[in-house]
């Protein structure tokens, strides 16, 4: 997606890479996030890319050529999670091997509630401990609802 | 399956994202790559929220998920205006603020 020219091809390995990522969660067991992403990401976000990339017919195009800031945020990002890769591979008992603990009966805010693999999980969570920000997503979702449709809206004699 | 080998591909998805952001000049490409950067972020929220054996960071993931759909659709959004009246999407040639 990086060092391809046409955007098509890179909205294509995008999809691939999601879902796999997807994949990633199915092994994690995190079954309902895997659906969520196939659902969301490779359905709707992506299918809005390659819509926008035919309405717009963007055509190849050849790469820009890099300005000497972009090249050192470039290295110096890459440094430094080359050293972070370093630092968790060099100790390998830093963290420990993932363990799947029996869920507990009834959660608290002192005893979260353990990882399960169930759909009602979620939704107990989002109802109880993150209640606020699952109604901050709603107007969220409201506020961006609201603002394509005056982005879209044609703007008829008025001069800009 | 340990943590690692999550985090590891968590954080060349992240980088592989971010190095889009930075080289491509096409907007759209690089609106792709914050996706890709944010879904890097997801991988490894699940990575921790397993490894800690707590629901929290799985429940984050649906937030994230969220909030990135509401860009997509307002970026392409105001990509589409900037077209209507530009007639291109490339990074270097909107610069209209700079001057």
């Amino acid at each position: 997606m990086v060092v391809g020219r046409n955007p098509v091809n890179g909205a294509m390995f995008m999809i691939l890479s999601l879902v796999g990522v997807a994949g990633l969660f199915v092994l994690l067991n995190a079954f309902f996030l895997a659906v969520l992403q196939i659902l969301v990401y490779a359905g709707a976000v992506m299918v809005l890319f390659l819509f926008i990339v035919m309405l717009l017919d963007v055509d190849v195009v050849s790469k820009r050529s890099p300005g000497n800031l972009t090249i050192a945020a470039g290295t110096v990002s890459v440094f430094l999670l080359g050293l972070g890769f370093v630092a968790l591979l060099d100790r390998p008992q830093m963290l420990p091997e993932p363990t799947l603990l029996a869920p507990e009966r009834l959660p608290s805010l002192e005893t979260p509630m353990a990882f399960v693999t169930g759909i009602q999980a979620y939704g107990y969570s989002l109802f109880t401990k993150y209640m606020l920000p699952f109604q901050m997503t709603g107007l969220l979702l409201l506020v961006a609802m609201i603002g394509i449709i005056v982005l879209s809206k044609r703007f008829e004699n008025k001069s800009v | 399956m340990t943590l690692h080998s999550v985090i590891l591909v968590a954080g060349i998805l992240f980088i592989t994202g971010f190095l889009g952001v930075l080289l491509r000049r096409n907007t759209l490409i690089v609106l792709m790559s914050v996706e890709l950067m944010l879904n890097a972020v997801n991988l490894a929220f699940v990575g921790f929220s397993r490894y800690n054996n707590t629901m929290d960071g799985a429940v984050f993931v649906f937030f994230i998920i969220t909030v990135a759909a509401a860009e997509v659709a307002v970026g392409l959004a105001i990509l589409v205006a900037l077209f209507r009246r530009r007639q291109t999407v490339m990074l270097d040639t909107i610069n209209q603020l700079k001057d």
